[in-house]
Formats: C-alpha cells, sequence, structure tokens
C-alpha cells in the first residue's frame, strides 16, 4: 500500500525512538496526549509505548466521537427505528454502544428494528432513493473530518428532493473539545497534543493556533502511520525542551495551514453552531457541535421527528469521564476488566476500539499482569 | 478518530465520482469535496469520500527526512 | 435394485420453478424433489437405498464425529458457495482430529420461493466438493420454512472418521515451548464474503481459501512430527481460535507479525475498512501445534502439499497463567491479540 508501507518500516521507527530517548532528558518526564482515536488505535496496534523511554507518557484524549456521544442521543436513534419505524442509517461504529434499559442498535435490529449499516452517507441516500415510501435516518456522527461527507448528502438530498431522508446530526468540533480539556486546569499537568491526523486535513492547522498561543502547549499534527507518531513525539519532546508552544505540522502530505476550504465552505452551508451540547465525560460544552440551518429544517430528524433530547446519567462506576479528560487510567476505574470489558461495556470507552478503556483492554492489559 | 487512507484514482466514473485503487482493491468513492482531482493522483479517502488530495512531493519529503536521520543504536527498550 | 420412477403430475422445473412449501411435507413432492435434484448430485449406493438411514460398512478404530452449520451470506462468491463451505466444513473439522473422513449427512432447511436453480447450483457444488474429498453425502433431511423466514437455504453438515492409532489431537495438550504454525494467507474467505456485502462491497481479486483438508492433514501426520493440536480458524479467525486453545491448554503464545502471511488485497482491503486480518475467516487454512523440535520437518511437509505453501511457524507456546496471546509487532513493540467478542466489525472512526 503505497503512502502507508513505507511509514511503517520498522528499522524507521526504532531509529525514531533511539532519538527520543536520547533527547528526552527534562526529569519531571513528559506528559503528551494523542486526542485522536485513530492515533490511540496505532500506538496500541504497533506497541508504540514499548518503544518509547519511561518518562514519555502518552495519555488517551477523548478523541473518539463514540465515546463522547452521550447514552441520550443513541436512545434518540433507537426510538426512531423502534418507535418511528424508519430505516436507521449508521457507521458500524455506534452500533454496539450502551444505552438505556441495556439496549444497544444491534439489539433493537435484533429485535426487528431496521437498523442499517453503511459505509457512506451516498448508501444511505441510495437507500432512500430506494424506498420512497419510507422515512430514511442517517445517524450523522463524527468529528470535522466525517461532518463534510454529511453536508454533502443534505444538499444532494435538497437538490434530488428526497424528503423521505434525514439527519440526526451529532457532529462536534475538536477544538473546542480540546479547549475543555485545557481550560478546566485538570490534575493531569499537559505537555503538549498529538494533533488529529484527518481532522486537521479538513480544518488545517491554524484552528491548534490559539491552544499553544493561550495554553502555553505545543501541538503537533500527525499522521496516522507508526513512523508519524514517532516523529510527532520527537517534535514535542524538542518543543518542550525548547520551552517553545507552537503548532507544527508532521503530516505534510495531507496538512496544510488552512486545510480543505471546498468541504469547509460546504459544512458552513448547512451547519450552525449549536448553543451548547452535551459530551460525555466534558459535560455540557458551549459551540462544541453542530445543527443544520433552518434552510435544511425538512432533513433535520429532530425536528421532523420531534423527538426530545434525555440526558441520561452514567453508571455510578463508570470513570469514563475522570478517563476522557486524561485525569485517570483505565485501571483506576472500580469495574474496569470486571463489570465493565468489551464484551459487557458500561461506558462508551469500553465500546469503541479506540476509547481508552477499550484500547487498554484489548492491548495494554497483559503489560500490568505481566508485572 | 477518523479512519482514512491514501488511494490512487483510477477512473473519473463522470458524476462526480472515482474509483480509486488501494493496494489492489478498488472501490467507487466521491470527489464532492476535492476540485480537479485527476487520474493518477492520490487523495486522502474517508467514509467514502476523497477529504483531500495526497501531496506526493512532501510525502517523499517526509520520508527522504525519516531516511536521513542519523542512525543510532536501538535504545533499550522500556 | 429396484427403483420405482413414480409418475408425477409435473416434471421437476429446476430451471424457473421455486421451492414450495410441499417440498417439505414429506409427500410426493419432496420425493421429487430428492430424486429429481439431490439424489443424482449425490449419487451413492447408501442414498440411492433411499431409508431413513444410511447402513454403513463396519469401521475399526476411534470414531470421530463432527457437525456443522452454513448460514453464510451471501450464498455464492468467489472461490465457492454455501454448498462447498459445508462440505469442506465438516470434512476439514473431521481431519483436525487426527481422524480420516468417511461419511457426510447434509440437511437442508430452505425458504419457500427459493429459486431451484439456485439450489441446483448449490447441490452441484457440494457433489463436486465432496467428490473431489473422495468422501461422499450418504444421507440427509429436507424441510422447507416459510418465507421471510429463513435466508434462502441454511445447511448443516454432519461427518464421521475414524482416528489413526496412536494420534491423539486435542486443544488442551499444547504446551510451553511448543511451535505454533499456520498453513498459509489469513483473511482470504471473510473478505471474499465481504466483498460482495451491500454497501461495504468492493472490487478486488479476493477468492475464499474453502477447501477439504484432510489430505494436508493426512501427510502432516505421516511425517511423524509430534503433533499436539490441529485446528481451522474459521469464524472469529486466527485470533479466536488461538485464544481458544491457550484457554484449554492453560497457556499463553507469543507470535510474531511479520511471520504471519496475508495477502496484499486483504491486507488493503482491511485496512480500508478498518478491520483486523487475525479477526477474519479462513474456511481453508489450519493452525498446527507441535513439539519445537519437529517444527521444521512438519514445516517442510506442509510446504511440500498445495494447499500450504505459504505454511509458516508463526510463534510459540509459552506458559502464562493469564493464557494471554501475544505478539510481537513489525515495529518490534508488543500487543495482546484478544478474543472479540462477536462479529468484528468496519469503522470510520
Amino acid at each position: 500500500m503505497k503512502y502507508v508501507d513505507e511509514f511503517r518500516d520498522g528499522a524507521l521507527a526504532r531509529n525514531i525512538a533511539a532519538h527520543i530517548a536520547l533527547e528526552a532528558t527534562a526529569p519531571s518526564g513528559y506528559r503528551l496526549m494523542e486526542f485522536c482515536g485513530g492515533h490511540t488505535h496505532a500506538i496500541s496496534r504497533y506497541g508504540i509505548a514499548d518503544l518509547l523511554p519511561p518518562n514519555v507518557r502518552m495519555i488517551h484524549g477523548p478523541g473518539c466521537p463514540v465515546c463522547v456521544l452521550p447514552i441520550g442521543r443513541v436512545d434518540q436513534a433507537i426510538c426512531l427505528a423502534r418507535e418511528q419505524g424508519v430505516i436507521l442509517c449508521t457507521y458500524a461504529d455506534t452500533l454496539r454502544v450502551p444505552c438505556s434499559d441495556s439496549l444497544t442498535l444491534m439489539r433493537a435490529k435484533a429485535d426487528g428494528a431496521d437498523v442499517r449499516m453503511v459505509y457512506s452517507t451516498q448508501d444511505a441516500l441510495n437507500i432512500s432513493r430506494d424506498n420512497p415510501g419510507r422515512e430514511v435516518v442517517f445517524f450523522a456522527i463524527g468529528f470535522e473530518t466525517t461532518t463534510p461527507p454529511t453536508a454533502v448528502a443534505v444538499r444532494q438530498a435538497r437538490t434530488a428532493g428526497l424528503h423521505n431522508f434525514s439527519i440526526l446530526c451529532n457532529h462536534v468540533l475538536t477544538p473546542a473539545a480540546m479547549h475543555a480539556i485545557l481550560a478546566t486546569g485538570s490534575k493531569v499537568a499537559l505537555d503538549g497534543f498529538v494533533g488529529p491526523a484527518h481532522v486537521s486535513t479538513v480544518i488545517g492547522s491554524q484552528p491548534y493556533e490559539p491552544f499553544a498561543r493561550d495554553y502555553g502547549k505545543p501541538v503537533v499534527i500527525a499522521g496516522f502511520e507508526p513512523l508519524d507518531v514517532m516523529q510527532a513525539i520527537l517534535m514535542l519532546v524538542r518543543q518542550v525542551n525548547a520551552g517553545r508552544a507552537e503548532v507544527e505540522n508532521e503530516f505534510t502530505r495531507a496538512v496544510s495551514r488552512t486545510g480543505n476550504l471546498k468541504a469547509q465552505a460546504l459544512v458552513d452551508e448547512c451547519f450552525e453552531l449549536r448553543d451548547a451540547f452535551e459530551w460525555r465525560g466534558l459535560g455540557t460544552l458551549p459551540h462544541s457541535a453542530l445543527q443544520l440551518r433552518p434552510e435544511f429544517a425538512g432533513f433535520d430528524a429532530e425536528l421532523k421527528f420531534g423527538i426530545g433530547y434525555v440526558a441520561v446519567a452514567d453508571h455510578k462506576a463508570c470513570e469514563c469521564a475522570a478517563i476522557l479528560r486524561g485525569e485517570k487510567h483505565p485501571r483506576e476505574c472500580r469495574i474496569f476488566g470486571t463489570a465493565c470489558t468489551p464484551a459487557s461495556p458500561v461506558g462508551s470507552c469500553m465500546v469503541s476500539s479506540e476509547g481508552a478503556c477499550a484500547a487498554h483492554y484489548t492491548y495494554g492489559r497483559f503489560r500490568e499482569a505481566a508485572q | 478518530m477518523c479512519l482514512a487512507i491514501p488511494a490512487r484514482i483510477e477512473e473519473l466514473t463522470g458524476d462526480g465520482n472515482a474509483v480509486i485503487d488501494f493496494g489492489g482493491m478498488r472501490k467507487e468513492i466521491s470527489l464532492a469535496l476535492v476540485d480537479d482531482a485527476a487520474v493518477g493522483d492520490y487523495v486522502i479517502v474517508h467514509a467514502g469520500y476523497a477529504l483531500q488530495k495526497l501531496d506526493q512531493e512532501e510525502a517523499e519529503r517526509t520520508l527522504e527526512m525519516f531516511a536521513g536521520m542519523s542512525n543510532l543504536p536501538d535504545a533499550p527498550a522500556s | 435394485m429396484n427403483r420405482n420412477k413414480p409418475e408425477y403430475a409435473r416434471g421437476l422445473d429446476i430451471r424457473h420453478g421455486r421451492v414450495e412449501m410441499s417440498h417439505g411435507a414429506g409427500g410426493r413432492a419432496m420425493a421429487q424433489l430428492i430424486a429429481g435434484l439431490f439424489a443424482p448430485a449425490f449419487d451413492n449406493p447408501y442414498l440411492a437405498s433411499g431409508n431413513d438411514g444410511a447402513l454403513l460398512p463396519q469401521v475399526t478404530g476411534r470414531l470421530v464425529m463432527s457437525s456443522d452449520s452454513h448460514v453464510v451470506s451471501p450464498l455464492f462468491f468467489a472461490g465457492g458457495d454455501i454448498g462447498s463451505l459445508s462440505v469442506h466444513g465438516t470434512i476439514n473439522d473431521v481431519a483436525m482430529m487426527g481422524a480420516q473422513p468417511l461419511y457426510l449427512s447434509a440437511s437442508f432447511i430452505l425458504e419457500e420461493g427459493f429459486p431451484l436453480s439456485d439450489l441446483k447450483r448449490i447441490v452441484d457444488s457440494m457433489s463436486s466438493a465432496a467428490k473431489a474429498a473422495g468422501v461422499p453425502i450418504v444421507t440427509g433431511d429436507t424441510k422447507v420454512v416459510e418465507c421471510g423466514k429463513g435466508d434462502g437455504v441454511f445447511i448443516t453438515t454432519a461427518g464421521v472418521g475414524v482416528v489413526r492409532d496412536g494420534i491423539t489431537l486435542s486443544g488442551e495438550l499444547a504446551q510451553p515451548g511448543d511451535a505454533i504454525l499456520l498453513s498459509g494467507t489469513i483473511g482470504d474467505h471473510g473478505m471474499a464474503v465481504l466483498s460482495q456485502r451491500e454497501n461495504l462491497g468492493f472490487d478486488a481479486p479476493i477468492v475464499s481459501d474453502t477447501a477439504a483438508l484432510h489430505g494436508l492433514v493426512d501427510t502432516m501426520l505421516d511425517s511423524g512430527a509430534r503433533l499436539r493440536v490441529l485446528r481451522d480458524p474459521t469464524r472469529g479467525g486466527l485470533a479466536a481460535t488461538l485464544n481458544e486453545i491457550a484457554r484449554q491448554s492453560g497457556v499463553g503464545m507469543m507470535l510474531q507479525e511479520s511471520a504471519i502471511p496475508v495477502k496484499r488485497a486483504v491486507e488493503s482491503a482491511c485496512e480500508f475498512l478498518g478491520l483486523d486480518p487475525l479477526y477474519v475467516a479462513n474456511e481453508g487454512k489450519l493452525i498446527a501445534i507441535c513439539d519445537a523440535q519437529d517444527a521444521p520437518r512438519l514445516l517442510e511437509t506442509m510446504r511440500a502439499h498445495p494447499l500450504a505453501c505459504e505454511a509458516a511457524v508463526i510463534g510459540e507456546i509459552v506458559a502464562d497463567s493469564y493464557n494471554f496471546v501475544q505478539m510481537t509487532t513489525k515495529l518490534g513493540g508488543r500487543r495482546v491479540v484478544d478474543w472479540l467478542t462477536g462479529e468484528q466489525l468496519p469503522r470510520i472512526c
């Protein structure tokens, strides 16, 4: 796979690791947060933690749109499928998120709800065209990478007069989440961020500049391949050592300072900011999520079906909130690995394979067992 | 968080879509989010859409930088 | 042998006809279906006797019996179909016990409305697979369910075989120090089937690896290598099977990622959809755990067989009270290869 395999070269990765070990000399160590679930996944999958010196610690951030999706929002999707009889189209990532009444979209499907896994919003549009007599709702989740595909679909639906198509909008914004982590004066002092790869492809590197400037934390945008992640860690170590706090871009082959202006314009045409939105683990954040503009109200499933939002509190023992902020490690959660496992997830951090808990359970658990 | 891969545009299908090739597999995806994509270009593909063109020169430059780093002996495993 | 050809009101219209409820009712229509479709395809004296059960010759030796149900969708895919899959699957289960497969049974649950032409395709495929393997389908059953209550066709196969004297293969026999061998590339079957699924479909030169492995197993047993376990990594992939064995034997495993063969197109398709080949189904591969000293000899034997020319030693059994299956990644780091809860799903995140 071109432009993939070359960035997975083991010898080059080990060499970068040696450079990190050489340069990571600060006695207080380096606490770096990889914001994005894809980076969590890469770190776990390749065992990158084994290549880092012990004083460089990676903290898993909340960059998993499934993890930050409140139970109440998935309840809405299930309600549409079960009670309104819609064809509920969704990316596979949401199918096992646990919600109220021990339900998941997968279980609702088993009970007879018409829940369909799609790869692309184009598939959802095709389903709308093929089923003119049925309502089709697309469960729109994701950060800024995934929002433009939804915008394209909504515009195409309007042009084509596909009035049986609508979206349940749960698109959220990356800078808002980063702000929430930094502004709370979180107990965990973070030295820097590995910035998201594909979100940055769309939004550019510019939106991270206020964080570097206002909070004094370096941000290095990294691609998803192991060499990208290792190089970004090295660049962060260098910034911390030099007392710099700047936005640097390791993923130059796909990210520019301004990003994809066409995609941004399409999103801007269809969506506007919600005043506030509840994030699982981070509370209600202002201007952190999107909703369709009034001109597209006919494609907004919340308006079309009149479904309200009912907040549902997390399970008492669930530490997803603290884990999502980087304050606690999964092993510090009382129910990690016992009541809460990938087989029976209690909180979202365990559902998505990129959630900190699932990643730790799948990959990291054995390290502690061995000690 | 967003799974995306770099794929080569093999064919433009004329309706705003393209057939991409990724390591031997092919799929039709939408070019609605990029302009001026041509056969032979590499694009970053996510959820059925090309998000951005991959700058091949930058990719080569990044790889050259990795290759050009001084060779250090392996660090002890942590 | 008598073969009464009853006169039927209509001939069996294989080209345009469809399964009807009467085909499962035990009456003339069912007899017609069996005589016109199943019996000619599975042609053997046991089936032709037309009795409820097959009277088989005496066998000496320890008997192995295995059963499998097949519900794959789509029914037809590159490299095979539900028919060949069901024949290979049960032959392989019997072979994994170190037994020579002797006879198969095949039971069908057909959905009302299922095209007879598709049924014939499937049955012919089973016939070819059974003949090529030298294992006849000697008995079976047919039932029909109402339209909407079945996915076209479900097939359940069972098989019996005899284990060679002196051979005992079982999942709890792996010991620390043993070598783990894999007969070839992983993920081919699962991705071949996935490539035809609606919405997730893609074009790729991926073909299911469905195959009968009993010939390969014979050569492996002949090699004299001290085998502990043989198992075919079907649903859940290599990861599920290795975890099962680790748990049964009360051991751990250490794999080398770079040693595990994966076809380029399978690797790419998995990357594209966010899937890990370790969890993707295989239908023509096996895992062998043997005494480490015999590994080189066993490997050479396997590679000489057409179904295992890419065989590799992929790891070793270690002592581990947690029964973790661990893997050294291509980068030199380590990860756990865990046992997934359910089916692996594609992802966009």
